[in-house]
């Protein structure tokens, strides 16, 4: 560990650490990770003509809980696109497994990687089971359509996301969260070792957020697959990660433990948000406390009389 | 509540073989289609036996099993079965057809009616019969360029970056609204004699099709028929979006491409055959859907309420009006344009107008 150890119970030195500290511990991280399953390597990411990330490297580490944060529209969602195969890169590679992930064939890569993205559509109509077999696909075939096997993985799905006793349910009948569920549980029965979430709790509320986590942090640690996911909410991701990469304007500005990195420093760096770090009561994670509003106006009156 | 009056339809069922084979059945999908190809095949006799000569349908069926005497089996085979052939597979390209569509649109409007595939095969053909005074079949030829210029077009248009459900729509409306002036404009260029041709062409109709036309529209249905059903399970994943059935390895610009231009092929090959009967792409998809209660694209129970469809509205006009009185198109139009009005209030009122 490095210095970062320390600074437990002292949230001061959290929030006087300097961005720069923080790219030092992450350098430090990247030397540290061996070869991983997953990573994109040197990409430019751009629709169309609009370029959003360039020279991009991400490693997501094997048996980790990864969580990408940073503010909107700085290129989080097109990682993931980019990570999941979706979004080809213009330029540099991702790699699964050590073969570009372009060239491998698309069921393979859906045996291995699996994808929650932002928005599903559930047909009219569904059932849970039904939806959830769904998840089974990749596994399938023209002469393999329904296997005893198959039926299973969608039973043992449905019982760890707890939409079991739903199974008969139209998804359309759902409360948000119970939704929510449902698909995380089609994209279990995948049965892929890495699993990658856009934004699972976007639209939940507070009770349904944590909900989602906890399930997310059971599949990370009970059955030890690697997990990456977006969220919005620092204090979720400094809670549930184990690994935090920190993006801004296609650019990786710190990667680590919360622990590590979470700082005064970082947010204001990437958010452009004053603000304290303290201890999560809970947990002893890193807990981001935005300024009072006074304080920030006041700040960003002295800096422009010093500009002026 | 009104959700709780439904009632699941139950988990699909497998059929597992020894050496790992399985497969996915849905009870009432399979009693739907059995349903409706019985129904099909009972109306294709009635409608044999239909016209200025009627035959017991216990003739008919004798006679088509090589049985009957002399001059029923000239009715039978030479008059009328082609007829009925031809109605039942036109009407099962423009089920598959509209199925296809609405599934790859997402939407129940996203059908060749509305999207102006049949329009833009009226125009093809009536350049032929207008403009060239052209025979049978290079009328027939005009239509199905007239239909697959159409499809480029909407795909060039609303489909490059893929598919937002109602952008579709409107760029098929717009398409149409083209078409239509074209057509019009034609008309009104056209001699009397042309212009009375043209204008039962364009209601679409049954009378005087023989074997000519069944065997290249047979041909077609073999080579596509097979083709989407390979692909059909990757159509019931695109359900979900793009993004879920990526994820799930399903190749979507692919499958899209592949189903798109199948689609076209037998919308145009359909209307083409028979002109532009209309609706029965829009409606065959959703009354299937109905029946079975499965989500999915329903494929092939489309295909078979197409086929049924039509066979029956054609027989519905020629026992109403008289043979050769009404053309089929007519009585598809009046019923689709019933069920069309339904779909919108209902649309509407779920809030997705």
């Amino acid at each position: 560990m490095t210095a970062a150890g320390g600074d437990r119970g002292r949230p001061a030195d959290r929030n006087n650490r300097s961005a720069g500290q923080n790219n030092r511990s992450a350098d430090q991280n990247n030397r540290r990770s061996t070869v991983n399953r997953l990573s994109a390597e040197n990409v430019t990411l751009a629709y169309d003509q609009r370029v959003i990330a360039e020279q991009l490297s991400v490693e997501i580490p094997d048996n980790s809980f990864t969580v990408i944060v940073g503010p909107n529209a700085c290129g989080k969602s097109t990682l993931l696109r980019a990570l999941s195969r979706m979004l080809k890169p213009s330029q540099g590679r991702v790699l699964l497994d050590g073969q570009v992930i372009q060239s491998m064939p698309a069921k393979k890569v859906a045996r291995t990687l699996g994808l929650l993205p932002q928005s599903s559509i559930a047909p009219d109509g569904i059932t849970v089971a039904d939806l959830v077999g769904r998840g089974r696909y990749p596994h399938q075939g023209i002469l393999r359509q329904w296997s005893a096997e198959d039926e299973r993985v969608v039973r043992e799905s449905m019982a760890q996301t707890g939409v079991a006793e739903l199974a008969d349910r139209y998804v359309d009948e759902l409360s948000g969260g119970q939704r929510q569920r449902v698909w995380i549980a089609m994209a279990l029965a995948q049965q892929t070792p890495l699993l990658l979430l856009d934004e699972p709790t976007t639209f939940l509320d507070i009770q349904h957020q944590i909900d989602v986590l906890d399930l997310c942090a059971e599949l990370h640690e009970e059955q030890g697959r690697t997990l990456v996911a977006v969220l919005h909410d620092l204090n979720h991701a400094a809670r549930y990660a184990t690994h935090l990469i920190a993006l801004k304007g296609g650019e990786v500005i710190a990667q680590g433990a919360p622990n590590d990195i979470v700082t005064a420093g970082l947010v204001e760096e990437v958010f452009g948000l004053r603000c304290q770090v303290i201890d999560d009561p809970e947990t002893g994670t890193p807990l981001v406390v935005p300024a009072a509003r006074k304080a920030r106006v006041r700040a960003e009156r002295a800096v422009a009389r010093e500009a002026s | 509540m009104k959700t709780a009056q439904k009632t699941p339809h139950g988990r699909p069922r497998a059929l597992r073989t020894p050496g790992g084979f399985s497969f996915r059945l849905e009870p009432r999908a399979l009693i739907v289609v059995a349903a409706l190809v019985v129904a099909a095949l009972a109306a294709s006799v009635v409608l044999i036996g239909t016209g200025d000569f009627p035959i017991p349908a216990a003739d008919v069926v004798r006679t088509l099993l090589g049985d009957g005497n002399a001059g029923q089996e000239f009715i039978v085979n030479e008059l009328r079965l082609p007829r009925v052939l031809v109605g039942l597979l036109v009407g099962a390209s423009l089920g598959l057809g509209g199925a296809l569509f609405q599934a790859v649109s997402r939407n129940p409007l996203g059908s060749p009616d509305v999207l102006g595939l049949g329009q833009g095969a009226t125009a093809g053909a009536l350049v032929m019969i207008v403009l060239f005074s052209g025979s049978a079949n290079q009328v027939t030829i005009g239509a199905l360029v007239g239909g697959l210029v159409t499809g480029t077009l909407i795909y060039l248009l609303a489909w490059q970056r893929g598919v937002h459900g109602y952008r579709l729509v409107l760029v098929g409306i717009g398409i149409s609204a083209i078409a239509t002036a074209i057509n019009g404009y034609l008309m009104t260029k056209a001699d009397f004699v042309d212009a009375a041709r043209a204008v039962v062409w364009m209601t679409g109709t049954l009378d005087g099709r023989d074997w000519k036309q069944v065997w290249p529209l047979l041909a077609l249905a073999c080579v596509l028929v097979p083709l989407v059903l390979a692909n059909g399970r990757g159509l019931r994943m695109m359900e979900m979006g793009d993004d879920v059935s990526h994820a799930l390895g399903v190749r979507v610009e692919r499958v899209r491409l592949v189903l798109m231009v199948s689609a076209v092929l037998l919308t145009a090959a359909a209307t083409a055959a028979a002109g532009p009967v209309s609706f029965v792409a829009l409606t065959a998809p959703q009354l299937a859907r109905r029946l079975t209660r499965s989500p999915g694209p329903n494929l092939v129970p489309s295909l078979c309420m197409g086929a049924a469809l039509l066979v029956t509205a054609d027989w519905a006009s020629q026992r109403l009006f008289g043979d050769g009185q009404l053309p089929v198109g007519v009585v598809t139009g009046v019923l689709g344009g019933v069920y069309l009005l339904w779909l919108l209030v209902t649309e509407r009122r779920a809030g997705r107008i």
